[in-house]
């Protein structure tokens, strides 16, 4: 038993302050302002508070903190992406979240279970190489291994996937991880909070105020205030954002759904996902299922959840683990994810001057929360994208210069 | 105690089950459910809670929690309160840690809780280092049930419904409504979660025989209806978009029934609530419903010597209930200080029962090992406020709680209703519902049984009229409720305590309002950070508690707070009941027979099956794709490629079509001519290739790859809707079957079973003929995909098998060989033709695969032409080239494998997309990705192998073989 936990057996009153104070009002106007209170807005506030040392910052959340995709995703971080820009980006995050928890002082049960994405046909074995190849050649540890290595980490695995798609290999990521999600946007929101960011929740973005091409503030539900520079990180809702400045993107929003089972007793420690069944799954520390499945095939501005994707996400999963026939699902939810068409993010400048965007997260943005805000609060300070995003800026879509993530980024979030 | 038979009773009395718990042997009947039959045989401890592992008795007997969570052979976290028991049941409780459910070693957690505040393990145990070991401790002490690895995949039946009215909830206002709605003659099915209709309407009587006479008299109206069906023992898992409920059972081997109804009635109740007061949680406090309902439904006296505690008329008719089953009613504990005096108040008095008002239970007195209830301490109870001073103990052995109620509106959340807190009710209820959706009942705010079939016959009728039923236009006014049926703050803060908010999480007052202070005073925030309502149960017991408390100490109205979202599902479903039977389709072609009695090796492509190769005896895989890929170049070959996507496309605009979609020109094709055909994306991304032939003017028939047909499709489908050309496309894929002959041998073979003329200048390369191959209508093309002479013979699927036969029969002379994917591969490799997906990724264009020559930049459109005039001057990130090996031997280990990268001054600059042996050229041949400048022969590139060594690699012409094509045309 940690000595820390002492003080809460011996003390009288609970002794823990406010992890985020509470504030009425808006100040007229602050230094930067941040649409969007989850991980990403959050992040951003608490870089630019830690090292850049911008304090007079407001981030302003619709709902509540953490509420949107990052109380909403499957958690799962990993760096093994396919193209140099992505695999430098992401191992950046990965790297910040090994030494979050003690940045935070705050458990985020940051958990390192290693990550398969399993290959069930010659073609998928050969893209799992390629990601291997690139993830190796910049330093990320990942490893195309055979069938029996899957099989000695999950013993319990049907191989053969019950005849229909046997397992042909995987590509091994030992840094997979997962990591308790809500807490990100709390250890965040703490840290910025504690730093003098303010956080101003249930207050929600009417618009944004220009003039001459530059912003000039935000008009609120709880009244306008005024600031040069103004960070949109709002995923889902980016599209309702851009239409009322008028900025073009190619953001589409498809919701994204995942489900988790009744807790049972921890049995699967790494996480697996699989291309061709198109589903993936992990044990939380609690002992429920995560598992989720590819985008919903439509696009809906919606959080609702459907019945076809827990029908078919649950057949497939059996054909891995038929021994789950007997769990029940617990709960299922959706997300609204802002795809992108090369399943790259959008972030960095836009055409109007102090707008930024960090946007176009689509399934992949819990794991960049680190990251996102690292290199976004640099941006906002030097007015220059930070050199890891250079290649997901807006204008690559008007350039012809994608950044095609989609062969690791489409079913593995 | 078990009591001679009671009036109405579930139990079949003459049919009596065996079965076990913790290995101890029981007895129930049949009706039973799993938590009656043991508390009928005077188990009290029948779990452990999650966190300190406390014992726990029943709490709601309704599902609504999970105190009653048990372990049956392979299958875990059987809700006892809704599993009917079955006999040989061997149960065992979850989450104990040796010594069973009665000595559960895991107990001595609850001693250190002091150490556990709320959220604790944020707090600690992070040390990088450390980390990993507490995770393991933690995952050692999480969890409910344990799963079998040996349990077999069920595959479990789905049937399909449909109703005019659907009715969630066999209650009084449930039944109400499905016999208005019946009356009007829409077919109505009511779904109920227990064995039997009636809901509360059997239970809450208050020893009253005129109520139960009132439900008995409307239970038989509804069961001689016609036009109503029953579907009891399942519960409505979910509502999802245009009223599709899936009714599911409470065992994982029953079918789950979809139903599309046009109407839906929710009729669904409401959970009791518990009140919040020092070890609320010891086994014989219970909810007062739960004991109604041991006793009407299963014949058990609950306790012998109970106290109630209430705020609402519903606890006066338990402890006149209770009286009647033969209980000693030590108390009745009235939270108010005031009530409209009623007849119900005279008779709990007329049973020399005690009433105590303005009054509350502070704390239930644990008997040995917290197992029991020996006393409950009570003290005054004014705004709120309970004062401990001047306590009376009352000895009882339990306490019942009926304090309020909380509306069980998940599926009306899952709906998209909007709701409000009602503040006379102290409770939420619709306050405007969606189209087609209804509600009535307690979820609707209405508690009296009168009030409730009128609040029913409302809804019904007007679920009908939603239908187009006429009900005759008749107005109910249904009265509103004389007193508040819950509540506002049945909760005692007591400061030595254990007061339990929520039973499946171990959550406490204290921890609601320790978070609270640390910032989490958002009900979503408040939720996810003390793990209230994220249990089992969803917070069905808990969430309303929680939600006052936040009010409370927030200074907030309940409405303004709000609740937190309800998802689906209502309670958890079996996966195996979800899944069904879980089809996974698999595509054979109409010669998967033959390929079988080949010895056909299977290389899954897609929902396809297509032979790899063809297994020879003593021979290893290599040796029989080599002698295979012979047949071809020195004789013929034949192989099955009827998993190409074949479409067809007819009409004025056929050509002016495939020009669009395509990047080369088709208009200018001659009839009975084929040509590559290329088709790219917007982004000028190549997306699939294939042949295109011109049958007539207005008639052409062409090829897509295997993995790109549906999508290729649908595509061009959504391009006919969209343009509104004049022509007409049909998938033929599955219609029509194809094979490859080839071989300097082809043409001799096929001249054996056509008299077409086959001659060179007859039937030219890339000529489209349509005719007869051994009697069976064909069209052949000669194509070149494999660098020899060739017939791609097309015919109606159910000719393949007989076309099959007849070329093998005829070639047998030639020496002919069927072969497989895997030559084909390495025979369109020698050849430098690309395969769609493999040597080309989502952002590579016709231009970086050396496929200019095909792409008509002066047409006036084509899909991905705007682009590619952009990329084309554009520097080319990467071209596709031939590359070999000079100092690689034959069969060395340490050849190159495809996606190994070319690597040069330390950057990844390409990458190989396929590489083989040679048999035919005895070496290794490969196409690459490498920079444009190192595209001329001769250039020199270095290949990273896997182990990551450097390999030297020379540039060479791509068709490794035959480069002038002559062994095809000739």
């Amino acid at each position: 038993m940690p000595w820390r936990l002492l003080r809460f057996a011996f003390s009288q009153k609970h002794p823990e302050p406010r992890m985020f104070a509470r504030h009425e009002k808006l100040k007229p106007a602050y230094d930067v302002v941040i649409i969007g209170g989850g991980g990403h807005g959050l992040a951003a506030a608490y870089y630019l508070a830690r090292e850049h040392g911008v304090t007079n910052v407001c981030v302003l959340e619709k709902g509540y903190i953490g509420g949107g995709n990052t109380g909403r995703n499957t958690t799962i971080i990993r760096s093994n992406y396919l193209t140099p820009e992505g695999v430098q980006f992401y191992d950046a995050s990965v790297k910040l979240w090994q030494d979050l928890s003690a940045d935070f002082d705050l458990n985020l049960f940051y958990a390192n279970r290693g990550h398969f994405t399993l290959a069930h046909t010659d073609a998928s074995l050969r893209t799992m190489r390629w990601r291997a190849e690139v993830n190796k050649h910049y330093g990320v540890d990942s490893e195309l291994v055979g069938p029996e290595a899957v099989k000695k980490a999950a013993p319990m695995i049907d191989i053969d996937c019950g005849g229909h798609a046997p397992i042909l290999g995987a590509l091994y990521h030992a840094p997979g991880s997962v990591a308790r999600h809500d807490a990100v946007a709390w250890g965040y929101g703490r840290g910025a909070d504690r730093r003098g960011v303010e956080i101003h929740q249930k207050t929600e973005v009417l618009g944004i105020d220009t003039a001459g091409g530059k912003v000039k503030g935000v008009h609120t539900s709880k009244g306008h205030v005024a600031a040069p520079k103004v960070l949109c990180a709002v995923a889902g809702f980016t599209p309702r954002i851009l239409k009322m400045l008028e900025i073009p993107s190619p953001i589409y929003i498809h919701p994204l759904q995942a489900m988790v089972s009744e807790p049972v007793k921890p049995f699967l420690d790494p996480i697996l996902v699989s291309g061709s069944l198109h589903v993936y799954i992990s044990q939380s520390a609690r002992g429920e299922l995560v598992m989720g499945a590819s985008l919903d095939p439509y696009e809906a501005h919606s959080t609702r959840s459907s019945l076809e994707f827990v029908e078919g996400l649950t057949a497939e999963m059996l054909n891995m683990f038929p021994f789950l026939s007997n769990v029940r699902v617990m709960r299922q939810w959706a997300g609204m994810a802002d795809m992108t068409p090369d399943f790259a993010p959008i972030m960095g400048k836009t055409p109007l001057e102090g707008f930024y965007l960090d946007s176009g997260w689509g399934t992949w943005g819990f794991k960049a929360t680190p990251v996102a805000g690292k290199t976004m609060a640099h941006t906002l300070i030097h007015d220059t994208p930070h050199p890891l995003i250079t290649g997901f800026a807006l204008d690559r879509f008007r350039n012809y210069a994608l950044t095609g993530e989609k062969g690791a980024a489409s079913v593995g979030h | 105690m078990r009591l001679p038979s009671v009036e109405r009773e579930w139990l079949d009395r003459a049919q009596k089950i065996e079965f076990s718990f913790e290995g101890r042997r029981y007895e129930g009947y049949a009706g039973d459910s799993v938590s009656s039959a043991l508390w009928a045989n005077g188990v009290r401890v029948l779990g452990r809670s999650f966190k300190y592992h406390r014992p726990r008795g029943l709490l709601s007997l309704a599902n609504h929690d999970v105190n009653a969570l048990f372990q049956h052979g392979g299958e875990p976290n059987i809700r006892g309160d809704a599993r009917l028991l079955e006999a040989g049941m061997q149960l065992t409780a979850v989450n104990t840690f040796g010594g069973g459910v009665d000595y559960d070693n895991g107990r001595f957690l609850g001693l250190i809780s002091r150490f556990l505040p709320v959220g604790f393990y944020y707090k600690a145990f992070h040390t990088k280092a450390l980390f990993p070991l507490w995770e393991k401790v933690f995952r050692l002490t999480t969890g409910l049930g344990k799963v079998d690895f040996a349990t077999p995949r069920k595959r479990t039946a789905k049937a399909y419904d449909f109703c005019d009215v659907l009715v969630v909830g066999g209650g009084p206002s449930g039944l109400a409504a499905a016999r208005a709605a019946a009356k009007t003659g829409a077919s109505v099915a009511i779904v109920d979660e227990n064995a039997r209709l009636g809901g509360s309407g059997v239970y809450q009587l208050g020893a009253d025989a005129g109520r139960a006479a009132v439900l008995d008299a409307l239970l038989q109206e509804v069961e001689a209806a016609a036009n109503i069906r029953v579907i009891t023992n399942h519960y409505a898992a979910g509502y999802y978009k245009d009223h599709w409920l899936p009714l599911v059972a409470h065992t994982a081997d029953a079918p789950m029934r979809k139903m599309r109804a046009k109407s839906v009635i929710v009729a669904s109740g409401a959970f009791e609530q518990p009140a919040v007061f020092r070890a609320n949680d010891l086994p014989g406090v219970m909810l007062a419903s739960a004991a109604q309902r041991l006793f009407y439904r299963y014949g058990i006296r609950p306790l012998e010597n109970p106290l109630v505690l209430t705020a609402n008329a519903d606890g006066y008719r338990v402890a006149l209930d209770m009286a009647k089953s033969g209980a000693r009613v030590a108390a009745l504990v009235d939270l108010r200080a005031t009530h409209t005096a009623s007849d119900l108040e005279r008779q709990v008095r007329a049973q020399n029962i005690p009433i105590h008002a303005a009054a509350i239970v502070t704390e239930a007195v644990p008997g040995p090992g917290g197992k029991s209830v020996v006393a409950a301490r009570i003290g005054a109870f004014a705004d709120g406020r309970a004062t401990f001073e001047a306590m009376q103990e009352i000895p009882c052995d339990g306490i019942l709680m009926s304090v309020g109620w909380a509306g069980a509106a998940n599926l009306l959340y899952q709906a998209e209703t909007k709701m409000r807190y009602d503040d006379a009710l102290a409770q939420f209820v619709p306050e405007s519902l969606p189209e087609g959706v209804f509600a009535c009942g307690k979820v609707n705010g209405v508690h009296t049984l009168a009030a409730k079939i009128m609040d029913g016959e409302r809804a019904g009728n007007a679920a009908a009229a939603h239908v187009g039923l006429d009900a005759g236009n008749k107005r109910i006014e249904v009265p509103a409720e004389a007193e508040p049926p819950s509540h506002s703050w049945p909760i005692v803060e007591h400061p030595r305590g254990k007061n339990f908010v929520d039973f499946d999480e171990d959550v406490q007052f204290k921890d609601i309002a320790n978070a609270i202070q640390e910032g989490f005073d958002n009900i979503e925030l408040l939720k996810r950070y003390s793990t209230s309502g994220m249990g089992p149960s969803q917070g069905k017991h808990s969430n309303m508690n929680v939600l006052r408390i936040l009010a409370r100490l927030t200074g907030q109205t309940p409405g303004a707070v709000g609740t937190t979202t309800a998802r689906p599902m209502y309670h958890p479903v079996a996966m195996s009941a979800l899944a069904g039977r879980g089809f996974s389709p698999e595509r054979r072609t109409p010669l998967h027979g033959r390929h079988v009695a080949l010895g056909a090796a299977w290389l899954i492509a897609g929902a396809w099956r297509r032979p790899a190769y063809y297994q020879q005896d003593g021979k290893t895989a290599r040796e029989c794709i080599h002698a295979e890929a012979a047949a071809v170049r020195n004789g013929v070959g034949l192989i099955d490629v009827g998993t190409l996507g074949k479409l067809e496309i007819r009409g004025k605009d056929a050509a002016e079509f495939l020009e669009r979609v395509y990047v080369s020109r088709y208009a200018n094709l001659k009839v009975g001519m084929s040509r590559y055909a290329v088709m790219c994306d917007e982004a000028g991304v190549i997306v699939d290739d294939g042949v295109a032939a011109r049958l007539a003017e207005d008639h052409f028939y062409f090829t897509t790859t295997t993995s790109g047909a549906a999508g290729v499709y649908a595509e061009l489908s959504r391009w006919n809707v969209l343009w509104k050309l004049d022509v007409t496309l049909i998938n033929h894929t599955g219609a029509y079957t194809a094979v490859n002959l080839a071989g300097p041998e082809s043409r001799a073979v096929l001249a054996r079973l056509t008299d077409m003329d086959l001659s060179g200048a007859a039937f030219p390369y890339l000529a489209v003929r349509v005719g007869e191959v051994a009697g069976i209508p064909a069209r052949l093309m000669r194509v070149g995909f494999v660098g020899e002479w060739g017939y791609e013979i097309h015919v109606p699927a159910a000719y393949g098998g007989a076309l099959w036969d007849a070329l093998m029969t005829a070639g047998a002379t030639e020496g002919i060989r069927p072969f497989g994917v895997e030559a084909q591969r390495l025979l369109r490799l020698e050849k430098g033709h690309i395969i769609i997906g493999q040597d080309s990724d989502g952002l590579t264009t016709p231009l970086e695969l050396n496929l200019g020559w095909a792409v008509k930049m002066d047409k006036p459109f084509f899909v991905g032409q705007r682009s590619l005039a952009i990329l084309e001057k554009k520097p080319a990130r990467q071209r596709l080239a031939g590359l070999v090996f000079p100092t690689l031997q034959d069969d060395a280990d340490r050849r190159p494998q495809e996606c190994n990268l070319v690597i040069e001054n330390g950057e990844i600059a390409g990458r190989i997309t396929s590489i083989a042996y040679s048999p035919t050229l005895r070496r290794h041949i490969a196409l690459a990705f490498v920079p444009p400048a190192r595209i001329e022969p001769g250039e020199r590139v270095g290949v990273r192998l896997t182990n990551g060594d450097m390999l030297a690699a020379e540039v060479v012409p791509a068709p490794f073989y035959d480069p002038e094509n002559l062994r095809q045309k000739s």
